[in-house]
């Protein structure tokens, strides 16, 4: 097998890898859109959030500590207990229910039937108020995230040793794949399956989509819409959190977590706004496209670092032939 | 609950309202946004030093030190903004701590007469005094680190780098194409092959990078990252079983924030320093007396002896030894901008001085002249060691590669010159 | 001196389409031209003009001209930092390869290539519309920066990768460089701001702006009354373009000094400067100069407040500062979710009847 080739298909595949972890960010924005028409700004600080909160219980670090020492002149920082990662994972889901909660009671209830634009906006005012709420509760320097199910046992990162050489002794060229992108795809896999067959076959889910499709038809038939809004919000919270847990295994949680959102948009034009699938397969084609694009063209001949501006261009190539996005709902429009 | 804030604020009131002779060295901070986990032990360390002077001698030269502190979250427009606002308290000197707020007070500074140090960061060329008169850098700049580097890798190899492959990995910004010119007039002195492998801002995703560099094996990788990127190119780089002692990061990639969240696997990565790491210093015991057993540790008090802390502590003690300076040169202990500005230039930090400042081998031994603003170029290497957590210095100071630096100081602060109409400070 | 229009009367066509009919208004206007004019100038010192005045005026003529092609013309944009720094960096250009010529001609002139880059990202709006485009925009966001990096002829090939405004002037006045004076330099920015309201608020109210709003309230409608959608969604890109390009020239030049493309014209600035014109009204030049203001004048206050005058830790009143902006946002939009341009109208409209109101 010659070199070159062997090296596309490895871009090729660590393409997909990195585009499941896209995807995983702009199914957050998609659950959020499809059902109340927000496009959540605040998704990738929600990210943040969740996962400060995690590392914040699993060290068992005092909630606002900096705070309460300005304040009173103590010295509290930490409980001194360490929480099993699952029980801390199950505790910020609490936390993001309740986040959720509080969103729906105290922004967007007193919202109901504004236009997107002012919705949007009030996202950005939930982003600046959690950055800075995040912040203040657990401190803005760098925490080093592991979920680990026991003593030894945590998230896998690095070279999978068994591709490496199965390939190597086939094709002569070991290929990299790592194993937190193997874990972060089977992840993935998991929770879109999880959120189709939820929304398929539950009661809940099929409220939610009722309300996808026509707000007012749903609450006619008796839907409730805050419940719904705040079941949505939850299970964006709890996407925030997963996508929060595998970048920041890489990166350590600190503020640049929120950013990861920057990496969805491309993917959400392309997938469309609307559509589960879509954010999965347009996170594979910007992941693969982005990729490939450099280590063809970009790296040789343009000087590099050509990803983040090729996915979007990438996305817009797309939607000029769809403008509503690969799987987003056709645009139909009446005067 | 407001009763510790409302003493505070009055404290705070009381101590800004007499008119009292004081030397004012304002922190330009950043606790928050992006980098915050760089600019919190830096900030800590910087204030905890003039808190203990304050503590400990009653100063310097019989004049208390305060340190207004100004929160710039890295943002230019908020540096320029708390540069205006503390410019009205008599700013003796500024440290910005970031590249982008330096090159914007640069000709600030000198138009207002206040000194700037930017210690291991900024404008490279701003060495040249002659050029840039009230801007200093020493003890040394990103050239010379990527010199030090080259250093370390002869001494590696015994002295000959022919035939091998050496890739930088930097931030592609202004910051990061910093080294590109040094190291590839050193490829063609060295005879090494030389690539270079830009990652965009902020660096989340960096396997491309990384794939390409498992496809080109290079024998070394030198890194200029910063924030977010340091920590995923390392965590990339175990992840591709890059040999760790053959990374070498620059100083902004080379504290513990940048290597814990990878693990063990981080363990013997390098990196350039051009100041000694660890707590193990008589002055930290003075520290530990008269600044955090008394709970007047700055921020959360959790940063001592990191890297970046140290560094803070670093930038202190050079400028508080340019004002002892600026205090003889000009017999009055209530020095002025300007005058400060002759102390730097006169600064002289000899091994004797860091020993007396229970400091000895923080730092390299250099002298500041009216021509030479940025020392002599020496730089040291440290490394990682993962199972104790700390950082230790492998090698001595040693000096960058002279002959290639300085004539790509002279072409970068001549262009300014001219571009700008700048005569010579020194004749 | 009530503010009512009774007795204003009108004998003119002129006189009744003017932009403040009311007299009141009128006079309030002028004051507010006054001192902005004549006596901030002799008043300013460094720090007013360059943490206060100058960030706000740029702001604005930024504002403006994304207010001119989201709250007009219904395009929303997210390029707007790319935009500036085409205008920061082809003043640069300019400034370097003709020292001689007035920084006027080279602050248009940066604005006019703008303009034409604008015309050309704007391109996929006719295909592409609501959110789809602001992402699509980013496209031009993420692309311009990474060109304005990449190629060293943009800044001059120096080796530090930042470009840096030199010393020139305008009429034998200094105005960029570090021997600017502060009235010199917030004078400059406010003829532009000036420009610029007063050629928007007329734009907007000529038969170019009807068409874009013809467009924004529903497109096919428009097309079908005759609205040609090619030329007014470009027109309106390339408006917005200028404007916002010359808000660069100036962010750059007079302003900052010195610039790296990546950190003064990320996408941040895009964020922010789209900030500003929803919180201070979509569709309002009033709105442009609120929401510039609030965001930049806001932090700067609660800074001032916490720090200064509380003597709180400086990043404790940072976080604090994003929790209060953000809980700010969110009850002005719960009280009025039209920005503040349309506070300010229900306030004037108080006003007319007061004090009795019914």
């Amino acid at each position: 097998m010659p070199e070159q080739l062997a090296y596309t298909i490895e871009v090729f595949l660590n393409g997909l890898m990195a585009g499941v972890l896209y995807a995983l960010v702009a199914l957050g924005f998609v659950l959020i859109y499809k059902a109340s028409g927000i496009f959540n700004y605040a998704q990738g600080v929600m990210a943040l959030f969740a996962a400060m909160t995690l590392v914040g219980i699993q060290n068992g670090q005092v909630p606002f500590a900096h705070l309460i020492n300005a304040i009173f002149g103590t010295d509290v920082h930490k409980f001194g207990w360490s929480v099993h990662s699952f029980v801390a994972i199950a505790l910020t889901v609490v936390v993001m229910i309740g986040l959720a909660w509080a969103v729906q009671r105290f922004v967007f209830r007193h919202l109901v039937g504004q236009e997107a634009i002012i919705l949007f906006m009030a996202t950005i005012g939930l982003a600046y108020l959690l950055e800075g709420v995040a912040d203040l509760m657990w401190g803005s320097e760098l925490k080093a995230l592991d979920v680990c199910a026991a003593e030894g046992v945590c998230l896998p990162q690095g070279l999978n040793s068994w591709i490496d050489e199965t390939t190597f002794e086939t094709f002569g060229y070991g290929f990299f794949i790592d194993n937190l992108d193997i874990v972060a795809s089977i992840v993935a896999a998991i929770l879109v399956v999880g959120l189709v067959m939820f929304a398929q076959y539950t009661k809940q889910g099929r409220a939610m989509r009722a309300v996808a499709d026509d707000h007012q038809a749903a609450l006619s038939v008796g839907v409730s819409l805050n419940f719904i809004w705040i079941l949505v919000w939850s299970l964006a919270g709890f996407v925030a959190l997963v996508a929060g847990i595998m970048w920041g295994a890489k990166s350590g949680v600190q503020f640049s977590l929120s950013l990861i959102a920057l990496k969805a948009l491309p993917v959400l034009m392309l997938g469309g706004f609307t559509s589960i699938p879509g954010a999965i397969v347009g996170g594979l084609i910007i992941g693969v496209g982005e990729k490939l694009f450099e280590f063809l063209i970009g790296a040789p001949f343009l000087g590099g670092a050509t990803e983040n501006w090729f996915a979007y261009m990438l996305a817009l190539l797309f939607l000029v032939f769809r403008p509503q996005g690969l799987f987003g709902e056709r645009i139909i429009e009446r005067v | 609950m407001k009763f510790k804030l409302g003493t505070m604020a009055v404290a705070a009131l009381m101590a800004a309202s007499p008119a009292m002779a004081e030397l004012v060295f304002p922190s330009l901070s950043y606790r928050t946004g992006p980098y915050a986990a760089s600019g919190i032990p830096f900030a800590d360390g910087y204030a905890d030093y003039f808190t203990m002077l304050n503590a400990r001698d009653g100063g310097i030269g019989g004049v208390m030190t305060t340190v207004p502190e100004c929160e710039t979250a890295y943002n230019t427009e908020k540096g320029v903004e708390c540069y205006e606002s503390l410019k009205g308290g008599g700013g003796l000197v500024y440290q910005p701590l970031s590249t982008g707020i330096t090159y914007q007070l640069i000709p600030k500074v000198t138009a207002d007469n206040i000194p700037m140090l930017t210690t291991g960061l900024g404008r490279t060329s701003a060495k040249n005094g002659r050029v840039f008169s009230h801007v200093f850098n020493f003890p040394a700049n990103y050239w010379d680190g990527a010199s030090v580097a080259v250093k370390h890798m002869l001494d590696e190899e015994g002295g000959d780098l022919s035939g091998k492959k050496v890739t930088l990995v930097y931030h592609n910004s202004a910051y990061g194409k910093e080294p590109i010119r040094t190291l590839t007039e050193l490829s063609k002195k060295h005879g090494f092959e030389f690539n270079e492998v830009p990652v965009d801002h902020p660096g989340q995703e960096q396997k491309s990078q990384w794939l390409q560099i498992r496809r080109d094996k290079p024998d070394y990788v030198i890194m200029y990252g910063w924030g977010v990127m340091n920590q995923v190119a390392i965590q990339e780089a175990v992840n591709i079983r890059f040999p760790m002692d053959k990374f070498i990061g620059i100083w902004w990639s080379g504290s513990e924030n940048d290597v814990l969240s990878a693990g063990a696997g981080a363990d013997g990565y390098k990196a350039v320093t051009f100041h000694n790491v660890g707590a193990d210093y008589p002055l930290y015991d003075d520290l530990k007396k008269y600044v955090y057993d008394e709970g007047k540790a700055a921020g959360a008090g959790d940063q001592s002896g990191t890297v970046i802390y140290n560094r803070g502590i670093y930038g202190a003690m050079l400028v508080a030894e340019a004002a002892k300076k600026a205090q003889e040169i000009h017999g009055t202990a209530n020095i002025t901008p300007s005058q400060m500005r002759d102390g730097m230039e006169a600064l002289e930090i000899t091994e004797e001085k860091m020993t007396e400042l229970g400091l000895p081998g923080f730092g390299p031994e250099f002298k500041v002249t009216c021509e030479n603003h940025g020392g002599n170029g020496f730089a040291a290497m440290t490394q990682w060691n993962a199972e104790t957590k700390e950082w230790t210095l492998i090698s001595d100071f040693v000096q960058s590669d002279q002959e290639v630096i300085q004539s790509l100081i002279e072409e970068d602060s001549n262009a300014y010159a001219a571009e700008n109409s700048i005569e010579d400070h020194c004749s | 001196m009530f503010y009512r229009e009774a007795g204003d009367f009108n004998t003119s066509y002129a006189e009744d389409q003017q932009t403040f009919p009311i007299k009141f208004d009128r006079y309030r206007y002028y004051v507010v031209l006054f001192i902005a004019i004549v006596v901030v100038p002799f008043t300013v010192n460094d720090y007013w003009v360059n943490s206060i005045f100058m960030p706000f005026l740029i702001y604005t003529i930024a504002a403006i001209g994304l207010n001119i092609l989201v709250g007009y013309c219904g395009q929303v944009s997210l390029g707007t930092g790319g935009f500036m720094a085409v205008g920061a960096y082809a003043c640069y250009k300019l400034m370097t390869a003709m020292p001689e010529v007035s920084m006027f001609i080279h602050v248009l002139l940066a604005g006019v290539i703008t303009a034409a880059v604008g015309v050309l990202f704007g391109l996929p709006s006719l295909r592409i519309k609501g959110f789809y485009l602001a992402v699509a925009t980013l496209a031009a966001q993420f692309f311009l920066v990474w060109l304005f990096n990449r190629f060293p002829w943009f800044y001059n090939y120096s080796a530090s990768g930042q470009i840096n405004a030199p010393e020139r002037d305008t009429f034998g006045i200094i105005i960029t460089g570090p021997s600017t004076e502060a009235w010199a330099a917030y004078a400059f920015c406010l003829v532009f701001t000036i420009f610029s309201a007063y050629v928007a608020r007329n734009l907007t109210r000529g038969s170019v702006g009807r068409k874009w709003m013809a467009i924004r309230d529903m497109d096919i409608a428009a097309e079908i009354i005759g609205v040609n959608p090619l030329r007014a969604k470009l027109t309106a890109f390339a408006v917005s373009s200028f404007f916002i390009g010359i808000s660069g020239a100036l962010f750059f030049a007079i302003y900052l000094g010195a610039v790296e493309v990546g950190e003064a014209f990320g996408i941040q600035k895009s964020f922010l400067v789209l900030f500003m014109i929803i919180i201070g009204g979509l569709g309002s030049i009033f709105g442009s100069f609120a929401g510039a203001a609030f965001l930049v004048l806001l932090p700067v206050a609660l800074k001032v407040v916490g720090v200064d005058l509380l003597g709180w830790p400086t990043d404790i009143v940072a976080h604090l500062q994003l929790v209060i902006v953000g809980l700010l946002i969110i009850v002005f939009l719960i009280a009025e979710p039209h920005g503040i341009a349309q506070l300010w109208r229900v306030a004037k409209d108080k006003l007319r009847l007061w004090p009795f109101p019914h």
